[in-house]
């Protein structure tokens, strides 16, 4: 009997004394809790693309800062001095372009790099193993410092038109987190997706900028609504990024903004669906990303 | 043999799908998609049976084997018998098409290093990262950071991005990292092959304490030496199955007779040609033929067909098995008294060389017809493969002058046939 015969034998081990079971198309039921085990990668991968982010521009926070202060200033002056469209409320202009443009330039820049994140980690994931839903999470954390970071012109702005912060404010935590789950979802798509059809990333800057004429960026959702009315308006918000800056203008200026309740509502289940469908077709693709980026 | 099982791999099989030819990237474009299926509905059904489909590719057949706690074992085979396969799949990089894994412990691969490294960081950000990727935890780090830098020998640069460093800096901080897992189960590529010799060593020591303090290891190299160093147990892998599982000699034994049989080289040479052209080599150690060369000794025999007579130079190469330089040797290149004359028709070189001064390993040879510093007539690259295996090698020292950019050694050729 040669050393072959011996082992090529079904095992008599039984399943309980090992950890784990690799099988094909096993559902792995520590999946939730390995993304937990991970928590330091995850933290890890993000302080470096943020590091490398800062550290590869010469301008590196000024460029963060630039970009959108020069795009609320054309906006401002396109839709509120040319086309001479109302302001929410008594907020002035600028303010009101700038709570949008926060939320929407963090939604753009990490939907951008949350669909790239994959193939450009090819390296990664074909030598080590870990959730791969980790990858455009810390991508989306990226683009969260870029939106902090552009925070700071929205303080100064408030002190310069001397415009007074409410209680409101508190609630801006919680649309932060819709801006993120509703870059997430389309992200772990399209990153998905793109894995697979490389030529999807060319798709990533046409979605964006056509997401930016339909968002109520430049003006307020207000506008739209009165244009639209109501039941025109619903089908308006089935864009996610309409509640989300919707919400983020409510919590920043107080109540000069007003959110439309049941679109609102239409925006969230919007984001809720993308995310399942996102996170679902994410982890049923999973599994063959090291065999094809 | 009494040690739990730790590893438990059955009936494993693992499929690639490739599209159409080997070279094709696996992904592809979304407009190609689009274009297929329009073009598709204009044809039968049949027609599009008899288009290129997927073609399956079987990386790994039917692969079984148990590892017990404990056991260093060593997986050889040539490129693509599916050594590197087996790795990701039980790495859980990529998952098995059929059968199944089963594993008891922590386990961490190093199928590469410096997985992660990013040139713009420093070497101490690095070191974080590329633990991290690796499965460390931060304290875990933080507590063996002195360890990692001292033994990486980098400790004035770790404030400086990697980018700056020397290949063998950076590789030393790598390999310093994954030297300081401590899994239960450690999973290794060929990662050994890098770096200087001196640091080599001081890897393969690393290893054997690893391997000492009763850890599992599973070890894929194409170093014989190494293998026979530190495994107690080698399995060889050949076209996706496992040829033979067992003690490490008869495995190096098999896994060396199957190279023999690929030292061979024919040119396709239907295609046209204009001067001399390398028609085909074959690479063997010395037979009975040759008795009078000494030990050590190879012969190659060259066809070199040529329309027209000509006096040229033939240049051999030596790399090891990664395509580093190695050695530079030739038949008139050096000297022009040893130049060539060819007759018009094929002309059948043997020319012997000494393999004293090769440690043992595995080698490629590439050769080319020039004439020398006016043109290269003809080249073939990597085109002869050996291995040399003549049991453990001692320590020594060697120092040669690096002369032509061709590799630290000067090879002495001797022309003994010519017909």
């Amino acid at each position: 009997m040669t050393a072959l015969d011996q082992v090529s034998r079904v095992s008599s081990v039984p399943d309980a004394e090992f950890d784990l079971i690799l099988e094909a198309g096993g559902t792995e039921r520590h999946y939730w809790f390995d993304l937990w085990h991970y928590r330091d990668l995850f933290i890890i991968l993000a302080r470096r693309d943020i590091a490398v982010r800062y550290k590869q521009t010469a301008v590196g926070v000024a460029w963060a800062l630039l970009q959108p202060f020069l795009t609320m200033l054309i906006m401002t002056v396109i839709f509120g001095k040319v086309a001479g469209l109302p302001s929410d409320g008594t907020a002035p202009y600028p303010i009101m372009v700038f709570a949008a443009l926060l939320p929407w330039m963090f939604f753009s820049s990490a939907l951008t790099s949350a669909s790239q994140s994959l193939v450009g980690n090819a390296n990664l994931i074909s030598k080590v193993y870990f959730p791969r839903l980790i990858i455009p999470v810390s991508a989306i954390v990226t683009s969260f410092a870029d939106f902090l970071v552009s925070f700071l012109i929205l303080v100064v702005m408030m002190a310069w038109y001397g415009f007074a912060l409410g209680w409101h404010l508190l609630a801006l935590p919680f649309f932060v987190l819709v801006a993120f789950l509703a870059a997430l979802g389309p992200g772990l798509l399209i990153t998905a997706l793109n894995v697979k059809y490389r030529d999807f990333r060319y798709v990533i800057p046409f979605l964006v900028q056509f997401g930016l004429y339909i968002s109520p960026v430049g003006f307020s959702s207000s506008v739209i609504k009165e244009k639209l009315g109501s039941g025109l308006f619903l089908l308006y918000s089935l864009n996610p990024m309409v509640g989300v800056i919707d919400g983020f203008r409510w919590a920043i200026l107080g109540d000069n903004a007003s959110i439309d309740l049941p679109g609102f509502l239409l925006s969230l289940g919007c984001v809720g669906l993308f995310l399942v469908v996102g996170v679902w077709y994410f982890r049923k693709t999973e599994k063959s990303f090291a065999d094809i980026v | 043999m009494n040690a739990p099982v730790v590893i438990s791999v059955e009936n494993l099989d693992k499929c690639y799908r490739l599209n159409g030819g080997g070279d094709r990237p696996r992904y592809v474009a979304l407009r190609d998609v689009i274009t297929e299926t329009v073009r598709g509905l204009g044809r039968t059904r049949k027609a599009l049976a008899a288009g290129s489909g997927p073609e399956d590719f079987l990386a790994l057949k039917n692969v079984s084997f148990e590892v017990r706690e404990g056991e260093v074992i060593g997986i050889i085979g040539r490129n693509g018998a599916g050594k590197s396969t087996l790795l990701k799949v039980l790495s859980r990089i990529t998952e098995p098409t059929r059968g199944r894994v089963r594993i008891r412990g922590r386990v961490a691969s190093l199928l590469e290093v410096g997985t992660g490294f990013h040139p713009e960081l420093t070497g101490r950000e690095n070191i974080y990262l590329n633990g991290a990727i690796l499965g460390m935890k931060r304290t875990e780090i933080r507590a063996k950071f002195d360890e990692i830098v001292a033994f990486s020998e980098v400790e004035k640069f770790l404030d400086t991005p990697v980018k700056r460093y020397s290949s063998g800096m950076y590789v030393r901080l790598a390999f310093a990292v994954a030297a300081h897992l401590e899994p239960e189960i450690l999973i290794v590529d060929e990662v050994l092959a890098v770096g200087d010799a001196q640091f080599q060593k001081k890897c393969l020591g690393k290893m054997q304490d690893v391997a000492k303090g009763g850890r599992t290891v599973l070890f894929v190299s194409h170093q014989m030496s190494a293998i026979q160093n530190l495994c107690s147990r080698a399995i060889h892998f050949r076209a996706g199955e496992v040829v033979h599982d067992g003690d490490v000699h008869s495995a190096m034994r098999t896994y060396l007779q199957e190279s023999v049989a690929t030292n061979r080289f024919v040119r396709d040479s239907k295609k046209p040609h204009q001067g001399p052209i390398i028609a085909g080599a074959a690479l063997y150690p010395k037979v009975k033929e040759e008795s009078n060369l000494p030990d050590d000794t190879h012969c190659l025999q060259v066809s070199i067909d040529s329309p027209r007579a000509r006096r040229v130079a033939l240049e051999i190469r030596w790399h090891d098995a990664l395509g580093g330089s190695l050695g530079f040797g030739a038949l008139g290149t050096l000297d022009e008294s040893q130049m060539l004359d060819l007759h018009a028709g094929l002309n059948e070189l043997t020319i012997a060389f000494s393999t004293e001064s090769f440690a043992n390993g595995s080698y490629g040879l590439s050769l080319a017809l020039t004439i020398p510093f006016v043109e290269f007539l003809d080249r073939v690259e990597n085109c002869l493969t050996f291995d040399l295996e003549r049991g453990a090698s001692g320590p020594g020292t060697r120092v040669t002058e690096q002369k032509w950019g061709y590799g630290s050694l000067q090879i002495a050729v001797n022309l003994i046939k010519k017909a």
